[in-house]
This record gives structure tokens, C-alpha cells and sequence, in this order.
């Protein structure tokens, strides 16, 4: 008999912390207690609260154990497992009220989350079909099966789901067009290219419920009358891969897929095509170029891949979220979808909250929640009492919220009308010492990188912009700079023929429409107002603070620093590489940075 | 000169095993078309990277013209032209990583390897990676080393990680 479950999170984030080790220790000492036929250990897929893990989670009664390490790991087995008193040191302790939190439903970063697409991760075993069954798993795809194609799409475009890549275009109009389409064989494809840095929610969907992909598929190969599926994930993702590849051959010993699924006589089955590092693959005829095992270059659309797609037949292409989505629309109905969310942008969004916020990871909110709620009841603010300064959304595509923009619902259309997209749901927190003038160079940076290079505009052109940057970054900027990085980011966005070049400049235009200040502080004061370009900075010695240490002066790399011990010190600023090290060693704060 | 593949492989046992795993992964796909990425894929874990002998093999064997492979490979980070060390050292410049800070793990790495992105170090004992984004970005910044990945990285703390890789 199995009394008690410990759910370990093997979520990418707490298998970097260390988890293969503490459910090693976990396994271990159940054993030296001889309860390991009482006590089953579960690896699950992402619980989404990265910055608590190792988590260890006990069942039935839900005790959330987090930063749990191979040294206290023993004390969940020999004191809340033989004993039956609860580990408090290993609870989380809410640090406003300073109350531990004894469950999940006792944080405030779950509380106030609505999980749909996320609702299986980190709470089922992503290797055991039966527990997704057990949880309705391929309930939807049977009652799909029993409906005519035409009433699922009409039930998707009732229900208003939108495209969770990027685009937030309306899903059942794609299948729609997808089913309407001339020519067969047609295909699926499930996106798992999540390229944009700094967003890895299909990552956990893949690896922590893959079947409910599987089984969005399975639907969406009925309802456009396809028989063959590609899920194409990036190399950078082997545990989804890995897991994934189990839940298919799992799926097909159960009848989920192959020929005649369920004995309906409806034959449908999914191959796996992995990415190999390119950006721009997560673009969707590049996408299909690459499962061809071509290079990726991205073509002109119409046609879209509803109508000539994959090997020119037509093919239906959504990303993994979006799949995520389908089975409980299918098993609930767009009712039920509807009722959380905006108008428009009705559902859930999973944001993966990173960068300079307290607590990082994934999170799914209604669509329309501010940013507010986001960063700082969920978030739980700017770490190290600074100053929130912005957020960045859409990754290289996008552009950033601002403060003033804290109370603004945030959906597809909301960010549009302020210059940034809504992108996969990368949210980056930015706090009062990011320079937006080094943070847009980084992301152009990106852009040049990854750049197929099949349009001018966007080889050439973005290559452009970025020296422009690099020079105004290094102190070099010159007068009208800010006008010809609009202008030519203007002819960027107007000529380039896929979606990566057309939003490549997006970055720099959002931060200088909200920025400029910065922009031109560095251009004609030439300084960093956050303190971050190199190039731009003076370090300095504040007299009374130098209690003539030798510390700085041993570090300097260029011997610009000379002084003798015990007294004063001073930098010779014609020597003075702005390297920073004197910075780092002095332990008085006697070093002024400006 | 330069001898032809067949040659070379009846001299060197280790290297024909190497053609004849490639040729069985070959030979069990369903289908050729459109095949060639996970060949490559396959093909670069066997030989831990893609020099011109196997670029023509493939090319070969699933008849398409060598530019075309060629073509394919180069376009692809992940696909390397040149012998790799024995670990492989990655390090995240996504977003997340790099306002917390990846710049300086970054400029750490390759001041204690000696080495820039795409190298490797002379005594072939570390290759050096950039990455963009390994979605873990809840412990920014990221380091990737093999097959591990650590977390909160800082320039003091990868210099002495380095030192447990022989």
C-alpha cells in the first residue's frame, strides 16, 4: 500500500539546483527505513517556482518542502515520513509577513495563478500515461472523435483562443483554413522552437505533460484530416526531447495514436524533428523548411502554410502552448475557456518571469492581469530594494513596459498599442540599474547573430544598426544618430520578409520612444546614466573614504593607481582601461563610478 | 596524397566503425526525404564533428549534392566544422543571463581558458560555447558544462568548476 507520494520537481531549473542528487538521498534513506514499498518517489515535469527549488513536494497532505539540499533532504523521510512532524526549516517563509507557508496554496506566487495550461505540471509523473488518463487525459480526444471536424473548429473559434507564439493570431481560423484547404496529405506541426531568450514555457510543457500535446494533436489531425504530425523541438531541449519520445511510444501502445485511434478507423502518428540552433527556425516557413532538412530560410507569405506548408501540401502549424490549450476547450467548451481572460484575448497566458524580480519562474495568469500583479504580488518585487525600471516582453521582437505602464491589462492588443508584443510570454525584469540603450545593443546584437541572411534589409541593415549602437555605447555617438537608427529601422521593418527581421528593430524604437533621455545623455553628455556602458564611465578615488589600503592599486591591471600605504590614492585617468576592477576590491566604497 | 575513404577506412578499424554506425542509422530510417538534419545530428555524435569526409558520405548516401549538405551544415550553430575538446563549455547570453550579469562569467571563461567562442583550447580539453538560452533562466546566469548545468553562476565560482573537468 502506498501511503505517502514525495513529487519531486525535475523541472530544468531544479534539476540545476540539484535535484537528481536529493531524490537519490530521498530514495536512499526511505530504504535504511525500510518504508520504500509505503513512500513512492515521483519525478514531475516544472512546478514553476524556479528560484525555490530543490522542491519536494509530500502527498497527501501537500506539505511544500523548497531548497531542499543532499545535507537536510533525510529529514523529510525521517521526520515528516517516520515521525509525522512537519520539516520547518524547509518550509517556505513569506518574507513580508514572515509566516511559513505550509502548502502551495499558502504562497502568494500560487495563489493567485489560474493553471490550464500548466495544470499537469510538477502535479502528475510526465512518464506515466496513466496519470495523465487518471486526470482526463484523452477524454478530449474521444469526444473529439465522436464530433463532426467542422464542430471542433466551430467550437475553437467560439472559444477565441489565439495563437500563444507570438502573433496572437486566432487559432480556428487556422484550422479552419487547414481543413479547407486542396491537396493531400495535409500535416500538424507543433512548434517547440522557443528561441526567444528568456522564455521557456513550452519547454515545460513538453517535458512535464507531453501528452496533452500529443493529444492536441491527435485532434487537430481529425478536425483538418491529416494522418501525420511533427513536433520539431530545439536541440538545446534534450529532457523534452527525451520525455516527449516516451509519451509517443506510450501513446501508441495505448491506441492513443497510430492506425484506427480508438476504433474509429482515424489513423494519425507523430515524429519528432529536432531543431540545431537557429533563431529563426522558430519562424514558421523556416520551421517547415527545417523539418524538409533544409536550411531555414523563411518564405513569402501568402502562400500560407494552411495552404502549401510542408512539402508544399497543406499543413497546419501551432506552437506548444496553443496545443495545450485544446483538449480541456474540447472537454470543457469555449464557455468555460471564455470565462477567464480579456474579450479579445479570452484564456490564460504563462508568462516565465525572469531577470531582476524576486521570484522567478513560470506563471499562468488570466490574460488582461497588469504587470503589477505580475512582477510584484507574484513576483515579489525588485530584489535588493531597488527601483523597478521596466519589463521586457517579446524577446528580440519586442520592445519594454514601462512603470507608468504597471496598471495597464496586459494582453495581445494592450502591448501592441505601446510599441512592444506580446511575443511567447518572455517577461524580463528590468530594475533602476539597467541602461535600455545596452539592453536594446544586446538584443540587436541577437538579431545580427541570428539573421538568415536571405533579405538585404535585415543582414545588412540591422548590421548597421548595431554600430550605430556599439559607437553611441562606446562614447562615439554623434549628433541626428537617433534619427537614422528610426529611419533605417523604419526601412528594417517595411522591407524584410519574415517576421524576424520585420520586428529586429522593434527594440531599439521602443527604448527610444520611452528612453530617449538615455539615448541622448549618451550621445551628447557622452554618459551611461545607469552606469553600465564600460566606455562611458570615470572612476575616480573619494579622498576621505581611502584609507590608503593598496588593495586598488595591487588589481589595477594598467597601473594606473598610485599611492603609498595608508594614504591617499589616485587614478590616472589617461592610464585608466574603465576595466572596473578597483571597483570590485576596494572594501570602503572609497571608488566613485559616473 | 590523398587516399580515397575506402582505403583509409580498411587502415583504420577505429574509423570504420564510426562510417558503419552511421550507415546503420542510415539504413534503419523509414524514409530519406527530409532526413537530413537528424542524419547530421546523428553523424556529429558519432564523430563529434562534421569534417568533409562525412559531409561526402552523406551526400552520398542520401543523393543529394554535396553543396546542398555543405549548405545545411553551415547554417546551424549547432553543427560543428572542427574538432571539439572534451568538454564543451556553454555559456548562456540570454536575456535573463545577461542582465544578471553572464557578461562577466563570460569574459571570466575566456580569460581562464584563453580562448574565444567557437575554439578550443590547445591541449583539446575545453571548447568554448555561447549560447542563447537553455530555459533556465530562473537561476540566471547559466553555465553549461557536458551535459550539466549550473546555476547563479559567478566569475569566482566557474573558474573553480572549470577545475573539475580534466
Amino acid at each position: 500500500m502506498i501511503r505517502n507520494q514525495l513529487l519531486v520537481c525535475a523541472g530544468g531549473a531544479c534539476i540545476t539546483s540539484g535535484e537528481k542528487s536529493v531524490k537519490d538521498v530521498l530514495v536512499d534513506e526511505l530504504k535504511k527505513n525500510g518504508i520504500e514499498d509505503e513512500v513512492q518517489v515521483i519525478e514531475t515535469g516544472c512546478m514553476g517556482a524556479c528560484d525555490l527549488g530543490p522542491i519536494v513536494v509530500v502527498y497527501p497532505e501537500g506539505t511544500f518542502y523548497q531548497k531542499v539540499t543532499v545535507k537536510n533532504a533525510g529529514l523529510i523521510v525521517n521526520e515528516h515520513l517516520v515521525k509525522g512532524r512537519t520539516v520547518g526549516e524547509l518550509l517556505y517563509t513569506e518574507p513580508a509577513s514572515e509566516k511559513r507557508a505550509r502548502t502551495s496554496g499558502d504562497i502568494p506566487f500560487y495563489t493567485r495563478q489560474v493553471k490550464r495550461v500548466l495544470r499537469n505540471c510538477g502535479a502528475i509523473d510526465p512518464l506515466s500515461i496513466e496519470e495523465y488518463i487518471a486526470r482526463d487525459g484523452y477524454f478530449a480526444l474521444g469526444k473529439a472523435l465522436e464530433m463532426a471536424p467542422d464542430e471542433i473548429i466551430r467550437i475553437l473559434l467560439d472559444s477565441g483562443l489565439r495563437g500563444r507564439g507570438g502573433a496572437g493570431f486566432p487559432t480556428g481560423l487556422k484550422w479552419k483554413a487547414a481543413r479547407e484547404a486542396a491537396g493531400s496529405p495535409k500535416y500538424v506541426v507543433c512548434n517547440g522552437d522557443e528561441g526567444d531568450p528568456g522564455a521557456f514555457m513550452d519547454r515545460s510543457v513538453l517535458e512535464g505533460d507531453p501528452h496533452s500535446i500529443i493529444e492536441a494533436m491527435a485532434i487537430a489531425g481529425y478536425a483538418i484530416g491529416a494522418e501525420k504530425g511533427y513536433v520539431y523541438v530545439r536541440a538545446e531541449y534534450p529532457l523534452a526531447i527525451e520525455r516527449f519520445e516516451y509519451a509517443i511510444g506510450k501513446a501508441r501502445e495505448y491506441g492513443f495514436l497510430g492506425r484506427s485511434i480508438l476504433g474509429t478507423g482515424f489513423n494519425f502518428d507523430i515524429e519528432i524533428r529536432i531543431g540545431a540552433g537557429a533563431f529563426v527556425c522558430g519562424e514558421e516557413t523556416a520551421l517547415l523548411r527545417s523539418i524538409e532538412g533544409k536550411r531555414g530560410t523563411p518564405s513569402v507569405k501568402p502562400p500560407f502554410p494552411a495552404q502549401s506548408g510542408l512539402w508544399n501540401k497543406p499543413t497546419l502549424i501551432n506552437n506548444v502552448e496553443t496545443y495545450a490549450n485544446i483538449p480541456q476547450i474540447i472537454t470543457n467548451g469555449a464557455e468555460w475557456f471564455r470565462s477567464v481572460g480579456s474579450t479579445k484575448s479570452p484564456g490564460t497566458k504563462v508568462f516565465a518571469l525572469a531577470g531582476n524580480v524576486q521570484n522567478t519562474g513560470l506563471v499562468e495568469v488570466p490574460m488582461g492581469t497588469t504587470l503589477r500583479e505580475l512582477v510584484f504580488e507574484i513576483g515579489g518585487g525588485i530584489p535588493g530594494g531597488k527601483k523597478f525600471k521596466a519589463a521586457q516582453t517579446g524577446g528580440p521582437s519586442g520592445g519594454v513596459i514601462t512603470a507608468e505602464y504597471l496598471d495597464m491589462p496586459i494582453d495581445f492588443d494592450t502591448v501592441k498599442e505601446i510599441g512592444t508584443i506580446m511575443g511567447s510570454g518572455g517577461l524580463i525584469v528590468l530594475d533602476e540599474d539597467s541602461c535600455m540603450v545596452d539592453v536594446a545593443k544586446f538584443y540587436l546584437g541577437f538579431t545580427v547573430d541570428e539573421s538568415c541572411g536571405k533579405c538585404t534589409p535585415c543582414r545588412e541593415g540591422t548590421r548597421q544598426m548595431y554600430h550605430m549602437m556599439e559607437r553611441i555605447c562606446d562614447g562615439n555617438g554623434r549628433d541626428g544618430d537617433i534619427e537614422r537608427l528610426s529611419k533605417l529601422a523604419d526601412v528594417i521593418k517595411d522591407t524584410s520578409l519574415c517576421g524576424l527581421g520585420q520586428s529586429a528593430p522593434n527594440p531599439v524604437l521602443s527604448t527610444i520612444r520611452f528612453y530617449e533621455d538615455e539615448y541622448r545623455a549618451h550621445i551628447y553628455e557622452k554618459k551611461c546614466p545607469s552606469h553600465v556602458c564600460k566606455h562611458l564611465l570615470t572612476y575616480s578615488i573619494t579622498p576621505d573614504k581611502c584609507v590608503g589600503c593598496t588593495a586598488c592599486a595591487r588589481q589595477c591591471p594598467v597601473h594606473a593607481i598610485t599611492g603609498e600605504v595608508k594614504k591617499i590614492h589616485v587614478i590616472d585617468q589617461s592610464k585608466c582601461t574603465k576595466c572596473g576592477s578597483c571597483y570590485e576590491s576596494c572594501r570602503f566604497g572609497a571608488i566613485r563610478k559616473e | 596524397m590523398k587516399m580515397n575513404l575506402e582505403d583509409r577506412l580498411e587502415e583504420n578499424p577505429e574509423l570504420k566503425k564510426q562510417f558503419d554506425a552511421l550507415e546503420a542509422y542510415i539504413g534503419e530510417l523509414a524514409t530519406l526525404e527530409g532526413s537530413l538534419i537528424n542524419v547530421l545530428h546523428r553523424a556529429q555524435e558519432i564523430f563529434g564533428y562534421l569534417p568533409d569526409e562525412v559531409l561526402e558520405f552523406v551526400s552520398g548516401r542520401l543523393n543529394m549534392p554535396r553543396s546542398t549538405v555543405y549548405g545545411v551544415v553551415t547554417f546551424y550553430h549547432f553543427f560543428s566544422r572542427v574538432p571539439k575538446g572534451r568538454h564543451i563549455v556553454s555559456v548562456c547570453l540570454g536575456t535573463a543571463c545577461y542582465v544578471r550579469g553572464a557578461n562577466a562569467v563570460y569574459e571570466k571563461v575566456m580569460k581562464t581558458l584563453g580562448i574565444k567562442a567557437g575554439e578550443t583550447t590547445r591541449d583539446g580539453r575545453f571548447s568554448l560555447d555561447l549560447v542563447r538560452c537553455v530555459g533556465a533562466c530562473g537561476l540566471a546566469p547559466v553555465v553549461v558544462i557536458d551535459k550539466d548545468t549550473y546555476g547563479r553562476s559567478t566569475p569566482e565560482k566557474v573558474a573553480t568548476l572549470l577545475n573539475k573537468y580534466a
